[in-house]
């Protein structure tokens, strides 16, 4: 990047004039960030209460292991959403190859996938007494101790579910990236004499930056709040610590400390990928043009449908057919009205969520660029760490402000006027949509964010020098730039929620249950096939927004 | 000054109050809906009294019974082990229950000494062992498990798990943590694999032969001897049951059981809701479609469930199951039971 590159863009000139940024927050930020942060700053007061025995008990038993896991664990994810999210991503928005149209959407699909179900698929059909031993013995008359299989319950087995489910983070935003870049940078290094893979390797990777650092920290961050994967895996995590404090000790506040601990590792994370790109910017210097897609013929076509086809077989295809084989005998179950209500609540909730995170995720991007002094920054990124927290902590953290509040308001109240207004907020739909947007807010903010780097300050600017209110300018300037991200933003919120499982379970009214619910009661029973209906629905409900985004983002743009 | 604040609270009062509702009750619910709803409805068609229901983790349910404080809408909490109703009374959520039929129909094993809370089913946790490598003569106890001819032929699942946890705090409560302790090491050294998977795991890992011997509950078993796949009723078919401590203190139990909260505000229809769960006719639904066993004497348990034969329970005080779990979780930490 050249030096001119590498001025520092802050969004409207007048920010950029000013020359000493105000210490407090904008109370814009106050009012949307602050209430979505409340959780994790309970979580992180816990570090504040003093350290009991289970600490000394921790540190001298499993915190190292924990830890050691936690980390390879971490390593692993990044390199197989990697491995498997950037070629995909490449792949099918710069080429043409048989099936690269139907790929770009359907490599989306494991995203559907709660990470817990497909452990649980996999268990069914790789472990000893599945059908892929059981048929490997009858062919070869082998018996136990004849012979080696991996293990799918390790930590290498943890790394591939996770990948599989996560991947489609990376793919998505990288997706984008990649097919924006406009045709001159790729003309250049043609000139420039680079072959396909130094131009992947030297212009477009790096010009994607941003957008895979994004979806690669959502994979991580996701990684690190996962339990059910973990667990039933017996890979012992960091997640696994915490859980096993409060649940087997007995010892909230110890486990909260523990979240409060990974909390502060993730916001560490966040703010070293912030530094390391705070100087490059990533909007066109020029038009951008859509870029010709290179045609792949042959074996390298041939190379290209099997790098897709691979995420796509063992991410989906293969463990929805197992979940339809389980469900073939509870299909009746699926016309009942007790069923269809499941699937309209999940509907529902997940819709509405998507769209109140999306609002929120909006105003809270466009605070960040227009306004970004330290303590707008702080409170936002700090808005967005609910994302790395494991759902049933944050929950926690959402219960006890929400419940400190309510009884504050009744006590008031009866005190006041001598009468009670019981729980306003706990316990309600809205509390368990503040909880998702407490838990997903970084998903959509993210996508958000990425979409609006791409706009260039100076189109805003150009809007307004013509006079435009900032209204109107943000509807004929942005919108039609970031409309793919606002779209993929609600997507990925809509369909996390969909499989949301730990915050719902705990914060949901009375009388009100989600598919995700369903299919966690059923296999934490250890009944598999009655699991596999609901999720199965699950992945087709989640079918829809894949679709429709895929035709909305595919559509040509200028 | 006053005629205003009159004025506002009527009309707080108005906006706040709900119509007057039919007899109802809230449960808080550790078991999941599918295994406790068929019964609710029961109980809402026999009085009347319509019952809302959210069920989850016991743990963070207790959470929220805690963060709603005097305030919550629940009334009753059930979860499906003791260590858990020990945990919320030790929280003071629950209230003590005056109730003739309950005493009546629970025995006093199962049931809190202050009446605070009350087991409705009873899950045992026995030996399953390979009746075509094993011979049950060879097999006795729970202690005899350690000894170095089962070495590399044990499966259990992860110390995570709550019935493990109740195990090894029952033991605690009769032996006394070194001994445990020694007994767990033991145990440890035996295991065929790292622990991992639930208890049908463990079961379907003896009946493909990758161990001899597995611990798990008499209520997984039951569910794969009648389960809807061919496989996993070969398995269980594959494997036998042993009760262990037959001669001593007989074998390890855990209860379901409830609890009526210290903010109901429908206390006595949640006591009415669980009379009618210690009733003949729910007894006998928890034993033939749950395959858990009745708490009340007299109910027989499923035929799936009298097929494994009778057995000797543990009666140690359930309380002692969550006085000691912490205990037993650190424990087994030290002894490297993952």
């Amino acid at each position: 990047m050249t030096a001119q590159a590498r001025t520092r863009h802050i969004g409207l000139t007048q920010w950029a004039t000013r020359r000493t940024l105000p210490r407090a927050p904008n109370a814009w930020v106050l009012l949307l960030a602050l209430p979505i942060a409340l959780p994790v700053l309970v979580v992180l007061g816990a570090l504040t209460e003093p350290t009991g025995e289970v600490w000394r008990h921790l540190s001298q038993t499993l915190l190292a292991d924990y830890i050691a896991h936690s980390l390879w664990l971490l390593v692993g994810v990044a390199g197989g959403v990697l491995l498997l999210g950037l070629p995909t991503a490449w792949l099918t928005a710069r080429h043409v190859f048989p099936g690269q149209r139907f790929f770009s959407w359907a490599l989306l699909l494991p995203m559907a996938m709660p990470a817990y179900i497909l452990a649980y698929t996999y268990t069914g059909l790789l472990d000893f007494a599945g059908p892929v031993q059981s048929t490997l013995r009858e062919i070869t008359g082998w018996k136990y101790g004849d012979y080696a299989f991996p293990d799918v319950r390790s930590l290498g087995g943890a790394i591939l579910m996770l990948s599989l489910v996560l991947y489609p983070y990376v793919y998505l935003l990288a997706r984008a990236a990649f097919a924006e870049q406009s045709a001159s940078h790729d003309e250049i290094a043609r000139l420039a004499g680079l072959n396909a893979r130094q131009r992947f390797l030297r212009v477009g990777l790096p010009m994607a930056r941003p957008a895979i650092v994004a979806g690669l920290m959502l994979a991580l961050m996701e990684t690190l709040a996962d339990y059910g994967t973990v667990q039933y895996f017996g890979v012992p995590v960091f997640t696994t610590g915490i859980f096993r404090t409060w649940f087997g000790l007995g010892d909230l506040t110890a486990a909260a400390q523990l979240s409060g601990l990974l909390t502060l590792f993730v916001l560490a994370l966040l703010l070293i990928e912030r530094r390391s790109r705070r100087h490059a910017r990533y909007h066109h210097g020029a038009p951008a043009q859509a870029q010709a897609p290179t045609r792949l013929r042959g074996p390298h076509a041939a190379l290209a449908t099997t790098v897709c086809l691979l995420p796509l077989l063992l991410g989906f295809l293969l463990p929805t057919l197992q979940l339809a084989y389980w469900a073939a005998d509870s299909l009746p179950v699926l016309m009942s009205s007790d069923f269809l209500k499941l699937a309209a609540n999940t509907f529902f909730v997940a819709g509405a969520a998507a769209g109140v995170i999306l609002l929120l995720a909006l105003l809270i991007a466009f605070l960040r660029r227009l306004d970004p002094r330290p303590a707008n920054l702080l409170i936002t990124d700090l808005a967005q760490l609910g994302y790395a927290v494991p759902g049933t902590v944050i929950a926690v953290g959402v219960l006890i402000p929400l419940g400190f509040i309510d009884n504050r308001i009744d006590a008031f109240l009866r005190a006041q006027f001598g009468v009670s207004s019981g729980l306003l907020l706990s316990g309600t739909l809205v509390a368990l949509i503040f909880a998702y947007a407490v838990r997903f807010l970084s998903l959509s903010l993210s996508s958000v964010e990425a979409g609006l780097s791409r706009v260039r300050p100076s189109m805003l600017d150009a809007a307004r020098a013509l006079g435009q209110r900032p209204g109107p300018a943000f509807l004929r300037v942005h919108l039609p730039i970031i409309r793919g991200s606002l779209l993929t933003a609600a997507l990925l919120t809509f369909v996390e929620v969909l499989k949301e499982l730990p915050a719902t379970l705990i914060l949901r009214p009375f009388n009100f249950n989600t598919l995700a619910v369903r299919a966690y009661e059923m296999a934490n029973d250890e009944r598999l096939a009655d699991a596999a209906l609901p999720a199965l629905t699950i992945v087709l409900i989640a079918l829809l927004p894949v679709i429709l985004l895929s035709r909305a983002i595919g559509r040509p743009r200028h | 000054m006053n005629m205003p604040k009159t004025l506002l609270a009527s009309l707080i009062g108005l906006a706040l109050s709900v119509p007057a509702q039919a007899a109802e009750v809230n449960v808080y619910s550790g078991r999941a809906e599918a295994f406790i709803k068929p019964l609710l409805d029961q109980f809402t068609e026999q009085t009347g009294i319509k019952v809302n229901l959210v069920s989850g983790k016991d743990d963070a349910l207790i959470a929220r019974l805690q963060s709603e404080g005097a305030n919550s809408p629940a009334d009753l909490l059930m979860t499906a082990d003791a260590g858990r109703l020990y945990r919320a009374e030790a929280a003071q959520l629950l209230q003590p229950v005056v109730s003739q039929t309950l005493q009546k129909n629970i025995p006093a094993q199962y049931r809190d000494p202050d009446n605070t809370w009350f087991g409705l089913t009873l899950r045992a946790r026995p030996i399953f062992y390979a009746p075509a490598r094993v011979k049950p003569e060879a097999l006795k106890d729970y202690a005899g498990l350690t000894d170095a001819r089962w070495k590399g032929r044990l499966c259990v699942r992860s110390s995570d798990n709550i019935y493990n946890q109740s195990m090894v705090s029952a033991m605690i409560e009769e032996k006394g943590p070194e001994a445990t302790e020694n007994w767990v090491r033991g145990l440890v050294a035996n295991f065929a694999r790292p622990p991992k998977g639930g208890d049908r795991d463990q079961i379907k890992a003896v009946a493909a032969g990758e161990c001899d011997l597995a611990l798990a509950n008499t209520y997984y078993y039951a569910g794969m001897v009648d389960d809807k796949d061919a496989a996993t009723r070969d398995a269980a078919a594959a494997v036998a049951v042993f009760w262990p401590d037959q001669e001593a203190r007989g074998v390890h139990v855990n209860i379901s059981g409830a609890g009526v909260t210290r903010a109901a505000k429908n206390a006595g229809e949640a006591r009415q809701l669980i009379e009618f769960l210690s009733s003949d006719a729910a007894q006998k639904w928890y034993a033939e479609v749950n395959h858990e066993y009745p708490v009340k004497t007299g109910v027989e348990p499923s035929a799936t469930l009298r097929a494994l034969g009778s057995f000797k329970a543990d009666d140690i005080n359930l309380d002692a199951l969550g006085k000691n779990n912490a205990a037993a979780v650190q424990l087994m930490d030290r002894a490297g039971w993952k």
